[in-house]
This record gives structure tokens, sequence and C-alpha cells, in this order.
């Protein structure tokens, strides 16, 4: 190792043959698979609500891919069918997230489809669980004398409400929360979808995806 | 479709082993001439060997070939570790009340950049950027003249680079606190500004080039490979995945393909590279078996490099580009070895130096846990392993393990290890480089015993469908209380390392300079 040149083109072509495998090929792969035909675009006010969520890191600890049954009971914990990757062809910046110090997010709409529900619960998760560790969210809402028309007032047990007023959600919270109650990826996943089948026990899995049964 | 895959996935993993196979035939048969004696490149001509070890005991006189190299790099290296340090400790205050957050979730939640996701954004982004990559760069640019024994090109450009990332990583904090980011772990920072920063780590490679090409040496010593080849993998990976031309599912690879290769191929070089300088240069004998650390360097290469979709086990992402991961991942116990062979023993067969020279300490117990981390990632990443402890504090356990145990405490050492150097002075209060030690050390392992247990039982009590989920946020909350303590240990630790560069700057008196070793 006496020479600059060789190492350093050795060093970029060996970076360069790991970009081509995990970044250039599976890229490729997933391109090629079709949208499905039960996934819809976001709403203006959804895509608003998710630029929330994403600038607030609920990514942090919110995943949004339910696991297969072959791995953990994600679907007998209500969280959905296992994710595939064309379920995300229009999710940027992805928010597939590491964690779970909070369930899994991706079918929440179907879960928890209640505005009121969601509204409460981020102005003070508390008021719904007393063990939750979620972050409180009320600089999302704001306490008013009296609701104007139009406002959307939340509600909350006795001793989270206010001693006097109403709270109400600013927008930001009415847009995050359409994009909670737009978490739905119920449909039937595609024929050709394509994830991480390696815990699928014995040699079925493409076979149960040929006759349309997802593994 | 399949079988193509199937094809990629053995070529690549056949490309690794007859590289590794056509290394140990090179190295067998002297293709590529590496013997012990380049493993002696560290020392200067005639340099009294152990001379680096027990400053405070062991006066010699200034070696003046030596400083003129030290002086030149000096300026730059003092910028980058007074910057570094700055970014330690408010990353760590923010790494802190993120933590206190997770179980004191009313505190502080009357503002949007109080919020537990930016506070821990803020963390990770401080740490990685502001304090590991800038010790880091200043340990490349003190080391790479030292062991080219020719003093270091353009310095004044590397103070260019040193300003420009550190306005990226100043705007970047505001950006983020403000909910302005680009939405992905470890990418969080506006692309906009990163431009910033992938023009700082530019300015940082023309004067490593022009250093290497004008070296007076023949042989790169082994540092200088990981630093060469760190300086130039770090600006490909920061561009290409701040690319916007990947979405969805497409964009989680790339995601993780950067973010463990900043851990793989920039953090990781950084700290094994600055070991593998300091253990030998403070202890004065040449690393146990040179030979070795080739096998060291390019397995880390061929394997680390792929590794990153360890991450995403069990997603949307195709089965065959998982398996890849976690076969590299598991690979990684040879080039891990190779390190580990060559600086453990090289301590372990000087074990009076550790007691002698509170650098070294900080280095080795460093080099060591560079060692565990990377066994512990390879068997995290196997698939029953990581059905339990994936989406758990477990991960962040390791994460620390790796970032800080290993590259933060290499750090720790190599900045106790330049300054006096750098500066002609010496520390005005020795024992609280120890108290440090010990604040760090403890704290460290409250921290990571408590998020290893609590993420085991978080995992277990998640995949036991019968309980509710509940009980897997009920079940980690006295470990998450833990970790504060951890933490708030390891924050005052870094409050007395900065106290200590005060101490340098402030209270030591030049006429110290004469107590410093000559090397």
């Amino acid at each position: 190792m006496n020479r600059y040149l060789p190492l350093s083109v050795l060093a970029l072509a060996i970076l360069a043959f790991a970009t081509l495998m995990l970044v250039i090929a599976p890229g490729m792969q997933i391109d090629a698979r079709s949208v499905p035909e039960g996934l819809r675009k976001f709403t203006q006010s959804e895509q608003r609500g998710r630029n929330v969520y994403v600038a607030m890191g609920c990514v942090y600890c919110h995943s949004q891919q339910p696991r297969s049954p072959d791995q953990a009971p994600d679907v007998e914990r209500g969280w959905g069918r296992p994710s595939v990757a064309a379920d995300y062809a229009f999710d940027s910046p992805h928010q597939l997230g590491t964690m779970r110090t909070g369930p899994d997010l991706l079918n929440v709409g179907a879960r928890l489809p209640s505005e009121g529900w969601h509204l409460t619960h981020l102005y003070q998760p508390r008021a719904i669980f007393d063990w939750s560790i979620m972050p409180a969210y009320p600089f999302l809402f704001e306490r008013k004398d009296q609701a104007a028309a139009g406002d959307r007032v939340v509600a909350l047990p006795p001793g989270y409400a206010p001693e006097s007023g109403v709270i109400v959600a600013r927008p930001e919270a009415l847009d995050l929360v359409a994009y909670l109650q737009a978490l739905d990826r119920t449909y039937p996943a595609p024929t050709d979808s394509l994830r991480d089948d390696g815990y699928a026990s014995g040699p079925s899995v493409e076979d149960a995806r040929a006759r349309g049964e997802d593994g | 479709m399949p079988i193509t895959l199937g094809l990629l996935l053995a070529l690549s993993f056949v490309v690794s082993l007859v590289g590794l196979a056509f290394l140990i035939w090179a190295i067998a048969n002297r293709q590529i001439t590496i013997d012990q004696h380049d493993a002696e490149t560290v020392f200067g001509p005639g340099e009294t060997r152990g001379a680096d070890a027990g400053e405070e005991i062991n006066p010699h006189v200034f070696d003046p070939v030596q400083a003129g190299i030290d002086r030149i790099s000096a300026r730059p290296v003092l910028v980058l570790i007074a910057a570094a340090t700055f970014w330690l400790l408010a990353g760590s205050l923010f790494g802190l009340i993120a933590s206190l957050k997770l179980h004191w979730p009313d505190w502080l939640d009357f503002a949007a950049p109080l919020t537990f996701g930016r506070m821990r954004t803020l963390h990770l982004n401080l740490v990685i950027y502001g304090w590991l990559s800038q010790a880091g760069v200043a340990s490349v640019m003190w080391i790479i003249p030292r062991i080219f024994h020719t003093p270091l090109r353009r310095p004044g450009l590397v103070l260019v680079g040193a300003l420009l990332w550190n306005t990226g990583v100043t705007l970047g904090a505001l950006a983020i606190a403000q909910g302005w980011t680009d939405g992905e772990e470890w990418l969080e920072i506006p692309w906009q500004i990163d431009i910033l920063l992938a023009a700082g780590s530019a300015c940082f490679i023309a004067p490593l080039i022009q250093t290497a090409r004008a070296r007076q040496v023949h042989h790169i010593y082994v540092s200088g490979w990981y630093f060469l080849a760190a300086i130039l993998w770090f600006p490909v990976l920061f561009v290409v995945a701040n690319l916007p031309l990947f979405g969805g599912a497409q964009e989680a690879t790339v995601n993780w393909w950067f973010a463990h290769n900043v851990l793989g191929l920039w953090l990781t070089p950084l700290g094994v590279g600055a070991a593998y300088y300091f253990i030998p240069k403070i202890i004065g004998k040449p690393i146990y078996s040179y030979a070795v650390s080739l096998l060291g360097f390019w397995g880390l290469a061929l394997f680390y490099s792929q590794v990153g979709i360890h991450h995403l086990i069990g997603g949307p992402v195709p089965t065959w580009l998982v398996t890849l991961s976690v076969v590299h991942s598991v690979m990684m116990f040879i080039p891990v070895i190779a390190v580990a062979i060559n600086q453990h023993v090289t301590v372990a067969m000087n074990l009076w130096a550790l007691k002698e020279s509170i650098p070294l300490r900080f280095i080795s117990f460093g080099a060591v846990m560079y060692t565990l981390a990377s066994f512990q990632g390879s068997i995290e990443a196997l698939r029953s392993v990581n059905t339990i402890t994936h989406f758990t504090q477990y991960t962040v356990g390791h994460a620390h393990l790796g970032a800080y145990a290993f590259v933060s405490l290499v750090m720790f050492g190599a900045v106790y290890q330049i300054l006096p150097r750098a500066t002609g002075r010496v520390f005005p209060w020795p024992g609280l480089l120890n108290l440090h030690f010990w604040l760090v050390v403890i704290g460290f392992a409250i921290y990571f015993f408590a998020l290893s247990i609590g993420g085991v039982l978080q995992g277990l009590a998640m995949l036991d469908a019968t309980r509710p989920f509940r009980d897997s946020v009920e079940v980690v909350l006295p470990y998450l209380q833990a970790r504060s303590v951890g933490g708030t240990l390891m924050t005052l630790g870094h409050l007395v390392f900065a106290l200590n560069l005060l101490g340098l700057a402030f209270v030591a008196r030049e006429d110290s300079a004469n107590a410093v070793a000559a090397e």
C-alpha cells in the first residue's frame, strides 16, 4: 500500500459496487412494480398534514411498515397486512421508521377513523391513555373564550379541559388528522408485490403469490 | 426477474470473496509489499520509542522537525476541535432533553421546536456532523502530515472548509428546530443547506491529496488508508443520498445505504485510523501484525459498504436485498477481528502504558468498544435476533456503543493527545482528565445496559400477541429513566472535557512547553 491513486480508485470502485447493489438494482426492481389500484394520491390537506407529520418527527417513534405474520403479530394488533414496496408509491420523504415506541401507523386511518379522537389524542394523549408517553402537541391548538363559526372544538375530559373557554384545532392539527385518516392500505396487495419474505416458512411464498394469496 | 436478482446477490457475495481471496494471495506472495518494518512509519528517524507515553512524568526536549510539521497543522486542527467541542455540548444537551421527555412527556411541551421529534433530531445531527465528523477531521489533519513526514499543504483551505461546515451545521440545526427537514433519518438537514456541508468536505480533500503526493516516506501507513479513503467516501455518499431522484420504498434503501455507510465508511475509518496511529505512537512500539491490517481495511470496504439494508429487515424491500445485507453484516467479523488482533494485542502487551497515559486509556477503551459494537451489530443483523430487537430501544443502545463508546472515546483520547502538542501547553488539572474518563465510562455503562435489557423486554412484549401494546411501553419505562441517569453522567463528563480544554487555553502557562514530550 504505497501508492495513493490505486488506493483511491479501488476505494471508490468498491463504493460504486455497493451503490449498484443497494441503490440502483433494488431501485430498478421497485420502480418496475405497478401502483396498486386501491392506492390514491394524497389530497392537498392530507399532504400538508403529512408535512406536519414529517416536521414533528413522528417517524422517530412510529413505523409505517407492518410485518408479515411469519415474523410478528402485527396483523393481530390491527396494524394491517404486511406492506409491500408499491404501497409507498406516493410517499416522499418515506416514513418507514425504525422504532415502535408507539404503534405502527400505516393503517391508522382504517383502525381509528374518528377525527375527534385524533384531535383529543394529539392535544393530550394522556387524556385517552394514562400510560401513554407520546408528546402532547398543544401548540397545534389554541384556547378561545368562545368557539367561532367553523371552529373545530376539541372534546376533553375534566382535568384536561381549560378552566374557561374551549380548545380549538389550528389548521395544522386538522391537516395532520386528515393525513392520519388517509393512512389506509387495506386494499389487497398487488399480485406482483415486493417485500422481504425472508421469514416465510417453506418454499411456498412465490406459489402463494401466484395464486393471489398474499404471504 | 427473481433469477436475475438471485444471480446479482450471488455475484455480490462472490465478488467480495474473490476480492478478499486475491488480497490474501497478494499478501502471501508479496505482490503487495508490506511488512512489519512499514509499521514503524509512525516514528520519526532516530525517535526514542516510548517518548509519547506519560508526558507528565517524562519530560523531553521538543523535537524541531516534528514541531515544524505540527506548527502548520495546529491552527486548522485547533479550530476544528474547538467547534467540535461546542457541538458536543449542544448535542449532549438536546440528547438529554430528548431522553427525559420520553419519561416526562409533559415537560417542555409548549413550543414545536422543543418536541421530542425535533430534540432527538437535533441531538443526532449535532453529534454526528458537528462533533464526531469535525473531531475526526481534526485527527486526520493532525495525523496525515505526521505519517507522511511533511507539513500539511494548504492549511488555509482547511479553515475555509471548517467555516463552511460549521455554517452548514448551524443553519441545519436552526432548520430542524423550525421544522424544515428533508424528513429521513440521518439526512434531516435540508439539501439546500447540505450543499454547504458538501462544499466544506470538498475543501478537506484537496489539502490531504496534496500532502499525500508530497510525502517524504514511501509507505502509506494504515491510518492513511482509512483516512484517505474515508475523505473520498463521505462526499460521494452525502451527495448521492441528497439527490432528489428517489421516492417511496426505493428512497428507504437509499436512506439506509447512506446512513449505515456514514457509520461504516466515514466515522469508523476516522476512529479506527486514529486508533491505529495513536496506540503504537503512545506506547512506542509498532502494532502487532502489520500485514493483517490490510485485511482489516479492505474487508471493511468490501463488507461494511453493503450492510445498510439490515435496517429494513422484514420491510417492504426485496428479500434478496435484505439477505445480502445480513450476509455482509455477518462477514464484518473478518475485518473487525483483523483490527482487534492488531490493536488489542499491541495494548495487551504494554498494559503499563494505560496507567501512564490517559489519552491511551480513552483510545484503547474506544478500540475495544469497536470490536464489541461490530460483533453485536453482526449478531443483531441475524433475522431471528432482529425480529426481537428491531423497532426497540436496543437499537439505540447499539448505535451508542458504536458512535459513542467507540468513536467518541477515541476522539476524546485523540484530542487530549493532540492539544498539548499543538499548543505546547499541558493540561492544568490532570485529575479532571481522569474524572472525565470515569464519568463517561460509568455513564455509558448505565446507558447501554439499561437500553439493551429494556429493548429486549420491549421487543418480547411486542411479539407476544396476548399482551396489549401498552405492556411494551410500560416494561421499558424504568429503563428509559435509567438511560437518563447514564446520559446525565455522560453530559457531565462532556462538561469536564470542555473545562479541560478551557483550562488549557486560559490557565496553562506558555512556558510549560518544555514539559510536553518530544516525538
